[in-house]
């Protein structure tokens, strides 16, 4: 039995994790990903179940409890932002070596067009070097199929299986048709290799030797997968490689029927076979793909002796940001230019009356206050530098505050600003949110401790993750004892409220502590005004 | 049968809320439907748009092509604007006319209006005091739902007030009741057209 129901791309991907037998869900927020745990957090088959769905510290974290629950037979998935993979790097490419007992997905959301992210790192690249099969799905429905046929090729490879997302399928809605029944979860059961998962060098030999050999399964696999096909086409004049949502695109410009033969690759490694075919039928070929030009690279090779493959790297499609239906369009058209479908619309011409309306910190946040008082501090130095994080406060960056110089990764803040201070900068100010601070910062402060590094860490506490919606921050009602705990000079961690009418106290706070020639914390709280609002309308 | 609509606004203006209703009417229809919008960093009062497409064949892309909008449906008029390139030349821009204005450099209001009335096909008014007047100061997306609602093609007013119904019911029947005194109010302002 079917049902139907509107469902995010995030949300049919959880939703088919949870229908195929889901044990546990691990994550750390990030856009594009975090309506994934959301929804399993929310699910009522999850609470009667007790699937596990606690937010983690980071998603190196949440990889390595999702392995651990993989380990022991169940069903585990774990769900991060592109740049998210880059902290769980260690623990994902290693878990290719270990490979999975109970189905693992591992589910990377990208973000071309750096929607809300640093930059538009492909995650199919880690898979790539990992040697671990992907899922790229191309809509709704796709995605919540992927969950179970990701987990049962998981558990016949005995391989994790990243996921791959981009941000306009995972914030996309659309009407998905899901089994009104949950499958059971598995249960308990040891692998049947234990030895693989102790990766000493020695062991690790035979394995890796055993993850090539099965490599080649992985690639007959996606010879034969449901998810990759090849599609006949009349005009043999060129031949399209299609991956993820490109294929909507493609579909979007030939509504009666793509007239060229096509390959959609929704499952990773390419399906070389297929694809080869197509090179044997047709003229030239375009590789239209979402993200960074990977596939087009492989068919490509280094020298490109081929000549007849068109895509991003030739520029007929945009190299940055995300595919569009127009940017499709255009792109084929440079190459079929006679196509009637293909011609340009007519378009009304863009308002020149429009400005640009930047996001801003809302009205009541704390992280307001903090920068008044700091700016109204730092400027009685030359040269000040403030190191900023990965949150809402990054927006501290733009006008009215400008308060910030750096913001490269989560964390980055403590560790930049102790360079820095070591260089001989000061003042060396780190600002740095709650639940950035637990998920990266708390191991650069024990470097800056171990050598009263003279610097000021400034942890803006807003008691949640505001970024992305408010979920639980790890740190909330124990920050002062992890960086007493950590070692710092208790009288150099300070506490104060962050509030319009404390400016004058905070002030006076960041002067002493920036004057003092040590490391020092300061903790300025004050609940994200968004989830406060929240916490008091559920009161009422 | 197809309506493509870009919605428009400033973040936390509540624009989400009236493909939420659209996409539960459309969804009891056994219309096909894609919706997809912004979350994450520019929800912060920056502007924020979402593309709503409901069709009663499968539709393809998430995204609106250039030059294919039915509808540019705006809770701030210069938020209206910024999306024309997506119109279609016999598309409909719905607009409430009340500015929000949390940038230095915002335009004339006379310059957005002309630009505005430049357009063939216009519905504009203050939805802000229509909202106050017949339901309350947070209602003015419905009356904006309620203006754009006779132009979406395959979804009758009773659906989309089922829809409502449905958003809403969950947060008691006074504000179902106050939330379709203001779609109706809307609707009566449009329908005409
Ligand atoms: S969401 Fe919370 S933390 Fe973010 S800007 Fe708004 S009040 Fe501040």
């Amino acid at each position: 039995m079917k049902t139907k129901q509107l469902l995010l791309g995030d949300e049919a991907l959880a939703l088919g994790a949870i229908n195929a037998g889901l044990s546990g869900a691990y994550a750390y927020p990030g856009t594009p990903s975090t309506e994934i745990l959301e929804f399993v957090q929310g699910n009522d088959v999850a609470r009667q179940r007790r699937i596990h769905s606690h937010w983690s510290s980071n998603e190196k974290t949440a990889v390595e409890e999702a392995l651990g629950m993989s380990y022991c037979g169940k069903r585990a998935m774990v769900s991060m932002k592109h740049v998210g993979m880059n902290v769980a790097a260690d623990a994902y490419v290693n878990s290719a070596m270990t490979g999975a007992n109970g189905g693992l997905l591992v589910i990377a959301a990208d973000d071309p067009s750096m929607h809300s992210s640093q930059n538009e790192q492909d995650s199919r690249f880690y898979a790539d070097f990992a040697l671990m099969p992907v899922l790229e799905p191309s809509d709704q429905q796709e995605a919540y199929d992927m969950a179970r046929y990701g987990m049962e090729l998981s558990e016949r490879f005995a391989i994790p299986v990243m996921v791959r997302l981009v941000t306009r399928l995972s914030h996309s809605r659309a009407v998905v048709e899901v089994d009104a029944e949950p499958s059971p979860e598995n249960e308990l059961h040891y692998p049947a290799n234990p030895r693989q998962w102790v990766l000493m060098p020695a062991i690790s030999k035979m394995r890796y030797k055993q993850l090539l050999e099965d490599y080649t399964g992985f690639e007959q696999a996606s010879e034969e997968s449901p998810f990759n096909r090849y599609i006949e086409g009349k005009d043999k004049s060129l031949g399209l490689v299609v991956t993820g949502l490109g294929w909507n695109y493609v579909n979007e410009i030939f509504p009666d029927g793509i007239p060229f033969p096509t390959v959609k690759v929704s499952q990773y490694p390419i399906p070389t076979a297929m694809i080869g075919r197509l090179f044997d039928e047709c003229d030239a070929v375009m590789v239209i793909e979402e993200g960074q030009p990977i596939v087009e690279r492989k068919l490509r090779g280094a020298l490109d002796r081929t000549g007849v493959i068109y895509g991003k790297i030739t520029g007929e499609l945009n190299l940055t940001g995300e595919l569009t239906p127009d940017g499709v369009r255009t792109g084929i058209a440079k190459v079929k230019g006679d196509m009637e479908c293909l011609k340009a619309p007519e378009l009304h011409a863009a308002s020149k009356v429009t400005k640009p309306r930047p996001p801003a910190l809302c009205q009541g946040c704390g992280h307001r206050d903090v920068y008044a008082a700091l700016n109204g501090v730092l400027e009685e130095y030359s040269h000040p530098k403030v190191f900023g994080d990965i949150g809402c406060y990054t927006l501290g960056f733009l006008s009215p505050f400008n308060a910030i110089d750096t913001c490269v990764d989560m964390g980055a803040s403590i560790t930049m600003a102790k360079g820095a201070a070591d260089a001989g900068q000061h003042p060396a100010v780190a600002i740095i949110g709650d639940s950035t601070f637990t998920h990266s910062g708390m191991t650069g402060l024990l470097d800056a401790i171990n050598e009263n590094t003279p610097m000021t860490v400034i942890i803006s506490d807003n008691l949640t993750t505001g970024m992305t919606g408010g979920q639980d921050s790890q740190g909330t009602g124990k920050l002062e004892d992890i960086c007493l705990g950590l070692g710092a000079d208790p009288a150099h961690v300070r506490t104060i409220d962050a509030l319009p009418k404390n400016i004058e106290q905070m002030k006076s706070l960041f002067r002493e502590e920036i004057e003092y020639k040590g490391l020092s914390v300061i903790i300025s709280r004050r609940e994200c005004i968004q989830t406060a609002r929240r916490h008091a309308s559920v009161k009422k | 049968m197809k309506t493509d609509i870009v919605l428009a606004g400033v973040g936390g203006q509540g624009i989400l809320s009236i493909a939420t209703i659209l996409g539960a009417a459309a969804l009891d229809e056994g219309l096909h439907l894609k919706q997809a919008e912004v979350h994450g960093m520019s929800q912060r009062g920056g502007d924020v748009q979402s593309n709503l497409r409901i069709s009663d064949r499968k539709i393809a892309s998430d995204l609106i092509p250039f030059g294919s909008a039915d509808l540019i449906v705006s809770l701030e008029p210069m938020e209206a604007l910024r999306y024309l390139e997506y119109l279609s030349p016999e598309g409909w821009i719905v607009t409430n006319t009340t500015p929000f204005n949390n940038i230095t450099d915002y335009p004339e209001m006379e310059e957005i209006m002309a630009e505005l009335s430049r357009m063939p096909n216009v519905v504009a008014f203050d939805m802000d005091a229509m909202a106050k007047e017949v339901a309350g100061p947070r209602a003015a997306n419905m009356v904006l739902l309620g203006a754009c609602a006779p132009f979406v093609k395959g979804l009758e007013k009773e659906k989309i007030e089922d829809g409502i119904r449905k958003v809403f019911g969950r947060k008691g029947e006074a504000m179902v009741e106050s939330n379709l005194r203001a779609f109706r109010a809307g609707w009566d302002s449009a329908a005409n057209k």
